[in-house]
């Protein structure tokens, strides 16, 4: 039998396709999973397939994250239905359109919402359920542009670095209770979110992100970059001064 | 958009938009799109009946969620844009195959039901599409229709060509294997004559196929190496991963590189690479059924004006007359052509009404895309005329409209069940309407 068999995994944004297809690679080792996403039939043509992939069991549970008092129900609900988690895996967010940020506090405040206080709102009760456990795994998707802001898109940046210094501190935290905190930066990803970018050689498919997600997780590495040749290319763009950086057209 | 192409790389086509379908729960409104739409997985179709020039195409490869499986029946049920190596992958090691396969197995379910394609157990199983319960259509009206066999939308979609509408999922019927291995034997033989004799006797065997030698001339031709196989009983063969290609081919080949001396030279050492007249080994599926699924593009080997592969198939007559006169057309254009495929297609009938596969021997071969390549083809189709044969639309890039008719008798009640959103280059190419 093989060895994550009765892994327990919480997936919130379950239906992007980084999640669905990390979501499979626990599928086809017999995982038990509880999915969380906005869209019920989504949600449901995921589960389904993840059933037919061999998970032990799929739940899903219908979570807009801007609800905090529902982001507490379903991590409740995840936690009783299994007794417990192995793994809570946190892939929803959304990329904002950077012009209209611009244009409007209220859309660049929607973003941050998404992107960055819905994630606090759901790991605020999962870090403390995983300290007391004393073990288990948190793990959250940012992105490379948390890595340094850029006039294209900042206001994601903003979001998605926030929430890496945010990880940093739960990791520091959780690391005491035995608990580990995977933060996950992909950079592009041939998804329904990139839909509008020009595709070039650096696009990783979905299936790839999925794995090595899965892999760094399993690995419970601290920070994965997705796949591993961002890490030298976000290297060297976090090592540009400012003073140079600013006049870059990036 | 370099990515919309098909795997001939001929012709040249450029959408004008691209519509992601990514869910079967909520697919976009088609009766918005102002150009014609065509549905595009893989891109496996070799010719131009997966392009859509100036038009929009429906991207599912994201619908690729599997839906149910019922393990004691060999039930599958997903998402059109699930590939059949998906499907292999997962089924496999339960004990159950494909009831047909092709030469490839990175083609999408949809795809596979849109040409109903053939594999090398025509003869025993028929088409893909006889075996597929039930799928679900979406016409460009909004309506969705599930469609079962004896539908004259299912006769219409089965073999289709994406034209009647997009399938958003089908079910598939299994059939169970005692393991992932197949017994092979390899036979050589000098001729067609004994090609034929071998042909004949195929019932006894599940799966079986010739590569075939068209450069040969006088008593050697159609020499060639004839393959058959069953599926063997449990073993210790490893069974084949779903894995991309190993290998890629990086670029376009320089025009010429494959001609007739490199091809001729390729044919030969093919056929005297097997020294003994027959050899029996089990190898694993994959091995026997995708051998070109380890090169990734192979296609560019062809150079940047890319290929086009000529199937037809033809009556099994006494003696082999249609496929005796096309060999001889070939080896005497001088034209370089690879290794040809050759098999006897059995007498199940397809279910589509515009299905290629139909009872006599088929044809596949290679060539690249020259002037004089073309005008030979366009001889070959009038050899296959003549004898109430059929040319393959799925490899298709250049018949003619009076071909297409010819070829299809079934035309005019294809045309009334198609949705008038839905067209492709090649459609526009050989209905002139």
């Amino acid at each position: 039998m093989p060895p994550e068999t009765s892994t327990r995994v919480l997936i919130v944004g379950a239906t992007s396709a980084i999640a669905a297809e990390t979501a499979r690679v626990y599928a086809a080792y017999g995982a038990r999973l509880f999915l969380a996403g906005r869209n019920p039939q989504r949600l449901e043509a995921v589960a389904a397939d993840l059933r037919v992939r061999g998970a032990g069991s799929v739940l899903t549970a219908v979570l807009d994250v801007t609800d905090r008092q529902r982001c507490d129900a379903v991590v409740e609900e995840a936690w009783s239905t299994f007794g417990g988690l192995d793994v809570a895996l946190l892939a929803h967010g959304v990329l904002p359109d950077q012009a209209r940020c611009q244009a409007s506090a209220a859309a660049t405040i929607e973003a941050l919402e998404v992107n960055f206080t819905s994630a606090v709102a759901l790991l605020t009760p999962l870090a403390n359920r995983f300290e007391s456990a004393g073990r288990g795994c948190i793990a959250v998707i940012t992105s490379v542009a948390g890595d340094r802001g850029r006039q294209s898109n900042y206001v994601y940046g903003a979001a998605k670095g926030g929430l890496d210094r945010f990880l940093e501190g739960l990791r520091n935290r959780l690391f005491h209770a035995g608990v580990a905190v995977v933060t996950l930066k992909p950079g592009f990803v041939d998804t329904p979110m990139t839909a509008g970018l020009t595709q070039g050689p650096l696009f990783a498919s979905a299936r790839r992100a999925g794995r090595d997600i899965h892999r760094s997780i399993e690995r419970r590495r601290d920070v994965a970059y997705i796949p591993w040749f961002w890490r030298p290319i976000m290297a060297i763009l976090r090592s540009l001064p400012e003073t140079v950086f600013k006049r870059l057209r990036l | 958009m370099p990515r919309y192409r098909s795997w001939g790389r001929y012709p040249a086509a450029t959408p004008a938009a691209v519509l992601p379908v990514d869910w079967r729960s909520d697919p976009p409104a088609l009766d918005r799109v102002r150009q014609p739409v065509l549905p595009y997985a893989c891109g496996r179709s070799y010719g131009d009946s997966c392009l859509n020039d100036g038009g929009v195409v429906l991207d599912v490869r994201r619908l690729d969620r599997l839906i149910a499986f019922d393990q004691e029946r060999g039930l599958l049920q997903c998402e059109a844009g699930v590939t059949l190596a998906e499907i292999l992958a997962l089924v496999v090691p339960r004990g159950w195959f494909l009831p047909v396969v092709p030469g490839t197995r990175w083609v999408s379910v949809g795809g596979s039901i849109a040409n109903d394609i053939h594999g090398k157990n025509h003869h025993r199983a028929g088409t893909f599409g006889a075996h597929v319960s039930r799928f679900e259509l979406l016409r460009s009206t909004g309506q969705r229709t599930v469609c079962t066999p004896g539908d004259e939308l299912f006769r219409a979609t089965v073999g289709g060509l994406g034209l009647t509408g997009l399938i958003l999922w089908a079910e598939i019927m299994l059939k169970r294997i005692p393991g992932p291995a197949i017994a092979v034997e390899r036979i050589r033989f000098p001729g067609l004559d004994a090609f034929f004799a071998l042909a004949a006797d195929d019932r006894d065997f599940e799966y079986t196929v010739a590569w075939v030698d068209c450069l040969a001339r006088g008593p050697r031709l159609g020499r060639g190496i004839y393959m058959r196989g069953d599926h063997a009983p449990q073993d210790g063969t490893v069974p084949s991963p779903l894995r991309p290609a190993r290998f890629r081919v990086p670029l376009d080949a320089p025009a010429g590189v494959l001609n007739a001396t490199t091809l001729g030279l390729f044919n030969e050492a093919y056929y005297r690479g097997q020294l003994r007249g027959r050899l029996r080994s089990t190898v694993p599926y994959a091995a026997f059924f995708f051998p070109l699924d380890g090169v990734g593009d192979w296609g560019r080997l062809y150079g940047a004006n890319g290929f086009v592969q000529y199937q037809c198939v033809v009556p099994d007559v006494g003696g082999g007359g249609p496929i005796r006169a096309i060999f001889e057309r070939i080896s005497r254009s001088g034209e370089p052509a690879s290794l040809a495929v050759l098999k006897r297609f059995g007498n199940i009938r397809s279910p589509g009404l515009l299905s290629f596969p139909r009872e006599g021997m088929t044809l596949a071969v290679d060539f690249a895309v020259r002037g004089r390549t073309l005008a030979l083809l366009e001889d070959l189709d009038a050899i296959v005329r003549e004898t109430g044969g059929a040319v393959y639309p799925a490899k298709d890039a250049r018949m003619s409209a009076a071909s297409f008719r010819a070829f299809f008798p079934e035309l005019e009640r294809f045309t009334a069940q198609r949705d008038a959103k839905f067209s492709s280059s090649f459609w526009r190419r050989v209905h002139a309407s």
